[in-house]
């Protein structure tokens, strides 16, 4: 806004309002800078200055069976329960886009609801059905958990993706003789394809990182975050400063890799935006 | 333009799904919350009031919520605190730079929840940066141990984690304000703080309920930050219930407490969303 | 540049003064200077791009001019923030408040005054009724049409008694019939409360109904300023010429004060050399039956090429012999379709400075 720079007062609060901003992202980012730093710190976790730089962490944790178990146990859960919040998720942001049908506000927010819940209810409501039910808790289990708390993700992000579609396509595409399987395949994924794989990128990250829902649903098997939590509550080493780097430095090459792909394709949507905005009041679905 | 089949396809799996993966199980910890436990542990499908009555008996459980409601409330004004000038200035202030600066409040969002608690677990001990860095500038002599184990390191700790959240609805409603009705107001006469709180400021309104009742709910029902950094003042409602379904094997009552924190927090969506609404204008 | 001053008997209200602005190396405006009298209605007419929203959005305070000087009676008005000045604007889409009611979106310039409430009150009830919108004092501005909101828009301008009132393309949004009724009602508002009002607008044809004076801006730079019949009767340039109206023009050459393009010739007192002129489409009637009257009346034949019936007038296309197409406009009426004579007067034939039409337009379309 170029005229405020004609008055005086506007000048001081802009700078004001810089001076904050610095200070909030400082904020957000000395805790992860420390945490970078310190698994590289001979010293152990504590302790400043850091001294006696080594990799020797590292070391030890790529000679961690344990953990390296658990990153598989995640990374399986993860694409696990990616599949099953795209499978019911997509349809899901379909059917309230454009079907009518009894209970339609309600299934809205009860799809919506892990998304704004804490964690512990979702986890707990399932512990419960899976104890009535009698199944053992396992990874599955964990992916079942996951898997219906992330359906929020996959339609919010879609049904975004949907609102920004233009009818019409599908309608000419069905006038070209095209039937509805057709349509779907040939008009309306390609059309959401940035929406689906943001939304893909997301339920991967956000599974990977879950900890709350897993807590009560783990079986014998630990996941990474569930990993890491048992030897948190033993003792910290920088070891977890380590993997923790490690994970950070994927999230960013996740984010970069969206980001390319986003502005490639010249579009808006921002991933995890729609979802904050959407999660805490369905206001944008009921419309 | 869609026809029946289609709709039924769509509609049918995520519905089933749904009912079996969410319905039932909130149903079903209702019904548990109505049981009790046996002496000998297992579940009696008697149904009584008999949890609740506990949970109104034992000052424990309600002075337990309050904290937690008042933890929470921390989170959530420290939150605004930081989140709504952030956005107030990426949106109005920061020029060409806005999606960079947008990426960088992005980016901590993908950083491991536990992983961000762990790192203040890390800076706040008595060994931890913090206290060294203090005592090697010779600020103080001995280790601060108010920062860890705390209140204060909770609601710092869940501060850190959700400001991107508040941050990020107050941003979308404050970009969606047209830029021509805070041209309007500076033509007739208001200057940018008259502005600021006539016009911007009303109109942010529903960013402002999201970013902070996502907050609020959020931290309400944390139990891990409370358990690596609260120490013993700073239990929350979440963590009585995680350990009446662990060590203590009472889930009825475990479950009575979840299902009257489920209540809170649906009650606060209601409220939350009619006064969005009531303050959207499109 | 133009000639812009004005009549000595007019009091200068604002007077601009050299102005450009850059974006970066994108130049909008160069060196507009300008002097707009108490209580004039101007337009500032041009193409989009050419700038007229910048220059108003300068006038506003919403852009810094790179240089250049803007005075209002003695004070200067450019380096003031918009919330000091005594100018308020229509904005394009309205921009109205959505979160106030239209009461309080009128009252808020008073409110923000500090005025008391009494008068706030009065106030506002009196522009609401002279924009006949009392009876939706208590509407929110989402839930009303364009054509209320843009009265609304006007009355939260007016009810501050600006010393000058800024109309960014306020009736561009609005449907055809509406807009024609507003135009009017607009200018006769103008009238009754005596403000200064610079209208911005790409609408040749809303400029002539509504202005005192049209300054034609092209590309960032003034092309001629005058009143609608000035301009129109004695375009300075092709561009006007074009821009206001249809036109032919006739690259002629001169030589002993008569000009001559293709078959057609013409007494003119312009020096001998090559030349731009300008004639109007209903300057030429087919001729009638008697010998030209005097040597003024230039006669030609064409032969017909095509017709378009516009209700009380044709539009015709003729190919005079040489190969010249020029377009008449008549009273409407069947032609036989063989070669016809036609006349004009040789004072119709007006000489116009050549300057090139933007790109994205031709005579042609302005039919």
């Amino acid at each position: 806004m170029e005229f405020l720079v004609s008055a005086s007062t506007p000048m001081k609060s802009s700078r004001w309002l810089t001076a904050h901003a610095l200070a909030v992202f400082a904020f957000l980012y000395l805790p992860i800078a420390i945490l970078i730093l310190y698994s590289f710190n001979g010293q152990g976790v504590g302790g400043f200055p850091p001294r006696n730089l080594t990799l020797n962490w590292y070391r030890i944790l790529f000679n961690d069976a344990p953990i390296w178990d658990s990153v598989l146990n995640s990374l399986i859960v993860a694409a696990a329960a990616m599949v099953i919040a795209l499978l019911f998720g997509i349809p899901a942001a379909l059917a309230l886009d454009r079907a009518q049908f009894p209970g339609k506000a309600l299934f809205r927010r009860l799809v919506l609801l892990p998304l704004i819940l804490p964690g512990i209810i979702t986890g707990l409501s399932l512990l419960m059905l899976f104890r009535v039910a009698e199944v053992r808790l396992s990874l599955l289990t964990i992916v079942l958990g996951h898997g219906t708390a992330l359906i929020s993700v996959a339609t919010t992000e879609v049904f975004a993706g949907l609102q920004k579609l233009n009818r019409a396509q599908e309608e000419a595409s069905l006038d070209l003789g095209a039937n509805y399987w057709q349509t779907f395949w040939r008009i309306t994924v390609p059309n959401l394809k940035l929406s689906i794989i943001g939304a893909a990128l997301l339920i991967f990250t956000l599974s990977m990182d879950e900890i709350a829902v897993s807590f009560f649903l783990i079986g014998r098997d630990n996941t990474l975050p569930l990993e890491i939590w048992g030897r948190l509550r033993r003792g910290i080493t920088p070891e977890i400063n380590a993997i923790s780097t490690i994970i950070f430095m994927f999230s960013l090459i996740a984010i970069v890799f969206w980001y390319r792909l986003r502005t490639r394709a010249q579009v808006t949507p921002e991933i995890g935006a729609e979802l904050v905005e959407t999660s805490q009041t369905d206001s944008q679905l009921s419309s | 333009m869609f026809s029946r089949a289609y709709r039924t396809t769509i509609t049918v799996p995520p519905l089933l799904w749904v009912a079996v993966f969410l319905l039932v199980p909130y149903l079903l910890m209702f019904c548990y919350s109505f049981w009790s436990v046996s002496d000998s542990g297992t579940i009696m499908h008697s149904w009584n009031l008999d949890n609740y009555k506990e949970l109104l008996a034992k000052p424990v459980y309600w002075q337990t919520l309050l904290r937690s409601m008042w933890i929470a409330a921390r989170v959530m004004f420290f939150s605004m605190l930081l989140g709504y000038p952030l956005a107030y200035f990426l949106s109005f202030h920061a020029g060409g730079r806005k999606d960079l600066y947008y990426q960088l409040v992005i980016i901590p969002l993908w950083v491991s929840y536990l992983v961000r608690a762990y790192a203040w677990k890390t800076i706040l001990g008595t060994d931890g940066v913090l206290n060294t860095l203090l005592q090697y500038v010779h600020l103080t002599s001995h280790p601060l141990d108010f920062l860890l184990y705390s209140p204060f390191a909770v609601v710092l700790t869940l501060t850190h984690i959700y400001t991107p959240f508040t941050f990020l609805p107050i941003y979308a409603s404050l970009e969606h304000i047209p830029r021509n009705l805070v041209e309007a107001s500076h033509d007739l006469g208001a200057t940018p703080a008259q502005t600021f709180w006539r016009v911007i400021f009303p109109l942010s309104i529903p960013g402002v309920l999201a970013g902070a009742t996502f907050a609020f709910v959020l931290s309400l029902g944390d139990f891990l930050a409370p358990l690596l950094l609260g120490g013993p003042s700073g239990i929350m409602i979440s963590n009585i219930v995680v350990s009446l379904f662990g060590a203590a094997y009472n889930w009825p009552l475990g479950a009575a407490i979840s299902l009257c924190m489920l209540a809170l927090v649906l009650a606060l969506l209601f409220f939350s969303e009619r006064l969005e609404k009531k303050w959207s204008f499109s | 540049m133009m000639a812009t001053t004005i009549q000595s008997d007019t009091v200068s209200l604002l007077s601009i003064r050299s102005v450009a602005k850059h974006f970066g190396k994108n130049i909008v405006l160069r060196d507009i200077s300008l002097e707009i009298a108490e209580g004039e209605f101007l337009t500032i007419l041009g193409e989009s791009g050419s700038g007229k929203t910048t220059l108003l959005r300068i006038l506003a305070g919403f852009e810094q001019s790179t240089s250049g000087e803007v005075w209002m009676q003695g004070e200067r008005l450019d380096t003031q923030p918009p919330y000091r000045r005594r100018v308020n604007t229509v904005f394009q889409h309205y921009a109205l408040f959505p979160h106030m009611t239209v009461e309080q979106n009128v009252g808020y310039g008073l409110a923000i005054a500090k005025r008391p409430a009494a008068e706030i009150e009065s106030r506002v009830a009196e522009a609401l009724a002279k924009v006949k919108m009392s009876a939706y004092a208590k509407s929110k501005p989402p839930k009303i049409s364009g054509g209320q909101q843009q009265r609304i828009a006007l009355a939260r301008a007016l009810v501050n008694r600006p010393r000058l009132l800024l109309l960014d393309e306020p009736l561009s949004a609005l449907d055809a019939n509406l807009r024609r009724q507003m135009q009017v009602e607009l200018k006769a508002l103008q009238r009754e409360v005596g403000i200064t009002f610079i209208f911005v607008t790409h609408d040749q044809e809303e400029a002539m109904v509504m202005s005192d004076r049209i300054a034609l801006l092209r590309s960032g730079e003034l092309e001629q300023v005058a009143s609608p019949r000035e301009i129109y009767n004695r375009p300075a340039t092709s561009y006007t010429a074009q821009f206001i109206g249809h036109t032919n023009l006739l690259h002629a050459d001169i030589r002993h004060g008569m000009a001559t393009c293709g078959a057609l010739r013409w007494p003119t007192s312009l020096p001998d050399g090559k030349a731009l002129f300008s004639l109007r489409p209903e300057c030429i009637r087919p001729a009638t039956a008697a010998p030209a009257a005097n040597d003024a009346m230039v006669r030609f034949q064409a032969r017909l090429r095509d017709q378009a019936f516009h209700g009380a007038t044709d539009l015709l296309r003729v190919e005079s012999d040489g190969g010249l197409i020029l377009t008449i406009r008549t009273a409407s009426r069947d032609l036989p379709d063989r070669l016809l004579e036609f006349e004009f007067s040789a004072g119709d034939a007006i000489p116009v400075r050549a300057t090139s039409l933007g790109s994205n337009s031709t005579s042609e379309d302005r039919a």
